[in-house]
């Protein structure tokens, strides 16, 4: 535990966004994970996103599972809702959430444990829905939270702070991702706030799902030689495979740098995310060719990052199922519960 | 960007502002925490190695440390330092012990002081425990120069006054009090090994338009004040107008009110941004109903049958930045009374000029502003009389510095040998979490000292009007302080880059970037490091990806968080003591942290 809360001073040049708030106005409480861990400067990054885009803290849900990871939620925007749920169950209870109210913005915050291990088939099934949501997985490879044992995200060989070699082969969510219909997958790496920062932003104006495989060194029990999630590993391996710029749409692009061989997709409200300096072999719009690409990358033991792949033109949870546009809480009960009666007149269809 | 030297003093010193802007160097922040822990003897002993009279300067210093506090920065209003220098002196317990031991024999070396202010007796304080003899020369029949004449006993009383003075004068001074030195040729022969000058500047600017000296109800500021002090006046006139709205037109006022002065007008020709007077002291005034006028220049007496009827003033009008004037018309005030309190002179009629002392164009002594030395060697200069009125903590840095030429100079070295200054950098980390000092910021602001009421303190000329912090208010202030000799260190080559100490700092002072030139990093910081006054603290390209590490020193409250979120203890927070050579003492003899 930190021996102070951070100190409600700030600097006096602090900018304030459209709504009128600053930076600190997105922290939340202090964060009790180990000095240095990488999850830490993952908070900072969606602090700093949610700034940027002006979201109003409450209309954003915090949602999480069990974790080092999952305790995440609390350390940013602590005027939004939240629900910290069972372990691996999140994705269930912000598909169910998001079914009830469209109108919030869902940002999910788990880890390789959480989403990987006891969580996977339901991590699955909310990515098939497509439900609307900023999926954040919180790599480090390892249980940070029971003493570092390996995690199902691992790489085979990796070495425990013991010295022991993992040999169990990993799941890689992005390419578990691309393989079950992902609309929007990311990966990126928790000391690279420039990229992290528009990955969140353009995540947060995506269509559907939008999942964002993080890697975020476990200072205290994954953090040393011949761990392959280590700060130094990371920076030693990565790639960047695209770099982004995100549009609010309210920002008219400039024609001059629409063009430049820049790759653009608009999003479903209208910004734009423009990718720079995308490898001649990769394109973030084909799903064929960038698994290709990144099964390759994978083989020679490169960590590729940036916004790897968009869809925007697959329909989310709510269009491919036609439900009300109107959350069920501003729904009179009368018509949300329309009685016996009808419930009657219903089941005469059937008979 | 040239990675930063921390290993000269001069870099963590200058980040402690107030200690920084301290003529004397006092080690402040030290000094509020030992009163924060109620050691106020050690609080008073540490400001006295430095400043030598806290409690009149708790209560008469300019303070220089207040405007460059760093409190100023992040939340208006400086840390009320001075009053807490007072708080110390207030409560302080028995010195006597403390005090430097005089030995009894004597090196046969014979210092000669002109003038028993702040400059000569710092010198005897510095030199007497060196076996020096120091005779100090005062042509008034009491100690305390300017502190005592100029400075009104409702401002500083003398019990306080005495009380510091005598400390140094009962070490063994050979005072000679009604003794004014008419002839420095005179005092040269008479074999003293150095000769001081502490005589300050004691003669008042005198005002030469029509009628100035057709009355007797025409007053000189500081004489006016002296012969108050020595209780050769006791009233004046109803209608007082001073003129001129420095510190001293300020004590004229406030000491008209309390002889008899019922309207009084403060005159001054430009506007209030343009005032000498330290803010703090034209509130006091005005809180006493003392009226300030602005943009009137003073154009001729008006004397009726050889009594003095007022003045008549010029109304100005200025441009935007009160370099140019018109005169809109011109104004009749009555008064009984004009005070004329516009700047002090040196003066010294009473040094031949054929001696080998230069003076220059201005009449003032070549002096050396390192080692105060005249031009002719073993005549040195100190407080006023060097450089022009300056004030009291001046005067007793100009007074360290010649004390350390003086034993140079009986020693066989250079005056110009200058002791360096050095430090010392202590990890405060006592645990996991736990700092050796408190930490946290707290948002309480400035408090108000408290004064006399407004009759009571009217009814005597010396009753003191501050009534000095109560002790709830001292537990609040010292709260204030940042702690800024607590030093951010970085240890580059442990970094990892995790960017930890970034995402917690309150008030946005780090950054990790590619290097560049110094303007340029400026621009590309957390948040822009616009004060140009303050330093960035730049390391070595770190080892994973050669990006640096730079630290905007402006607003960082030393929280110490970046250093408790540093994994690898690459931040530390380091308690950084300047060690302050004086006279006979090199800096790694002295100590300012007292046991």
């Amino acid at each position: 535990m930190p021996s102070i809360v951070k100190p409600v001073v700030t600097h006096p040049s602090l900018q304030r966004n459209q709504l009128g708030l600053t930076l600190r106005d997105y922290e939340g409480s202090m964060s009790t994970l180990c000095a240095g861990c990488g999850h830490d400067s993952i908070t900072a990054a969606i602090v700093r996103a949610l700034w940027e885009v002006s979201i109003e803290p409450h209309m954003l849900a915090k949602m999480s599972g069990i974790g080092c990871s999952s305790k995440t939620p609390a350390y940013f925007a602590h005027g939004a809702h939240g629900f910290n749920s069972a372990h691996g169950r999140m994705p269930p209870i912000a598909t169910g959430a998001n079914a009830a109210n469209r109108e919030l913005t869902y940002i999910g915050v788990s880890g390789d444990g959480d989403s990987l291990s006891i969580g996977l088939g339901h991590l699955c099934h909310a990515i098939r829905r497509n439900v609307k949501m900023v999926y954040i997985i919180e790599n480090n490879g390892v249980y940070g939270l029971t003493k570092g044992q390996f995690s199902a995200s691992a790489d085979t060989g990796s070495k425990s702070k013991r010295g022991e070699a993992n040999e169990m082969s990993p799941i890689d969510p992005v390419m578990l991702a691309l393989s079950i219909g992902a609309t929007f997958v990311a990966r990126s790496f928790s000391g690279d706030k420039d990229q992290l920062v528009p990955i969140l932003r353009a995540a947060l104006a995506h269509r559907g799902f939008a999942l964002i495989d993080v890697i975020s060194p476990c200072v205290t029990f994954n953090d040393h030689t011949g761990s392959t999630k280590s700060y130094l590993y990371t920076r030693q391996h990565e790639l960047k495979a695209t770099e982004v710029d995100f549009v609010p749409p309210e920002k008219e692009i400039l024609a001059t740098i629409a063009q430049n061989g820049i790759t653009s997709v608009t999003m479903h409200d209208g910004s734009v995310v423009q990718f720079k300096s995308v490898p001649a072999d990769y394109d973030p719009a084909d799903r064929q060719k960038a698994t290709a690409y990144l099964m390759a990358q994978q083989s020679k033991g490169v960590i590729v990052t940036g916004l790897l792949f968009v869809d925007e033109s697959v329909s989310d949870l709510h269009e491919m199922n036609r439900t009300s546009h109107v959350p069920l809480s501003r729904i009179p009960y009368e018509n949300l519960c329309p009685g016996s009666a009808a419930l009657q007149e219903l089941q005469e269809d059937f008979r | 960007m040239r990675p930063t030297d921390v290993q000269n003093p001069n870099y963590y010193h200058k980040v402690v502002d107030c200690q920084w802007a301290c003529p004397a160097h006092t080690n402040v922040p030290e000094y509020i925490r030992l009163i924060a822990q109620g050691r106020y003897t050690d609080a008073y002993m540490l400001n006295r190695e430095s400043n030598v009279f806290p409690a009149i300067l708790g209560r008469t210093c300019d303070r220089p440390c207040e405007p460059a506090c760093r409190r100023t920065r992040v939340d208006g209003k400086p840390v009320a330092i001075c009053r807490l220098k007072r708080v110390a002196a207030d409560l302080r317990g028995e010195i006597a012990h403390l005090l430097p031991k005089i030995p009894d024999k004597k090196n046969g070396k014979r210092i000669a002081c002109v003038g028993a202010g702040p400059a000569s007796l710092t010198i005897a304080n510095d030199l007497l425990p060196l076996e020096y003899e120091v005779t100090i020369f005062e042509k008034q029949d009491k100690p305390g120069g300017l502190m005592r004449s100029n400075i009104p006993a409702f401002r500083l009383p003398e019990r306080v006054l005495f009380e510091e003075v005598n400390m140094i004068l009962d070490l063994g001074v050979d005072a000679r009090f009604n003794s004014p030195v008419n002839s420095m040729r005179d005092l040269l022969s008479q074999g003293f090994d150095a000769i001081f000058v502490g005589s300050g500047a004691p003669r008042g600017k005198d005002l030469e338009i029509p009628g100035r000296h057709d009355s007797e109800r025409i007053h000189i500021g500081i004489d006016w004040l002296e012969s108050i002090a020595f209780g050769h006046t006791d009233s004046i006139g109803e209608r007082v107008l001073i003129i001129g709205v420095g510190n001293t037109a300020m004590d004229c006022c406030r000491s008209s009110r309390r002889l008899g002065g019922k309207d009084i007008k403060v005159m001054a020709r430009r506007p209030r941004k343009y005032f000498k007077a330290s803010p703090w002291e034209l509130e006091d005034a005005e809180e006493e109903s003392v009226e300030i006028v602005i943009n009137y220049a003073p154009k001729n007496f008006v004397i009726e049958n050889g009594q003095l009827k007022g003045m008549d003033f010029e109304r100005l009008e200025w441009d935007a930045d009160a370099k140019r004037s018109q005169t809109i018309d011109t104004v009749f005030l009555p008064a009984d009374d004009v005070i004329l309190a516009i700047g002090q002179e040196n003066a010294f009629p009473w040094i031949e000029r054929d001696l080998g002392i230069e003076f220059d164009k201005w009449d003032m002594p070549v002096v050396n502003e390192v080692t105060m030395e005249a031009t002719r060697p073993g005549v040195f200069f100190g407080g006023d009389s060097a450089f022009g009125p300056k004030n009291i903590i001046w005067a007793v840095e100009h007074a360290h510095q010649a004390a350390i030429s003086i034993h140079n100079l009986c020693q066989g070295i250079p005056t110009s040998d200058r002791p360096p200054y050095g430090m010392n950098l202590v990890s405060q980390k006592m645990g996991i979490s736990e700092w050796s000092y408190h930490n946290d910021y707290n948002p309480v602001s400035r408090q108000k000292m408290q004064h006399v009421d407004l009759v009571e303190r009217f009814e005597q000329l010396n009753i003191e009007v501050e009534l000095g912090f109560t002790a709830e208010q001292t537990a609040r202030e010292v709260e204030r302080c940042l702690n800024c000799d607590i030093q951010t260190a970085f240890t580059g080559p442990r970094c990892i880059e995790c960017d930890a100490c970034i995402d917690v700092c309150p008030v946005q002072c780090l950054t990790i970037t590619r290097d560049g030139e110094e303007m340029d990093l400026r621009t590309r910081l957390s948040a822009p490091a616009l004060n140009l006054e303050q330093a960035l603290y730049v390391s070595a390209p770190l080892p994973q990806t050669a990006r640096i590490m730079a630290k905007d020193e402006d607003v960082c409250v030393h929280c110490g968080l970046c250093a408790e979120r540093c994994p690898t203890a690459a931040w530390d927070m380091q308690k950084f003591d300047l060690l302050i050579p004086y006279a006979g003492k090199t800096a790694c003899m002295t100590s300012c942290i007292p046991a």
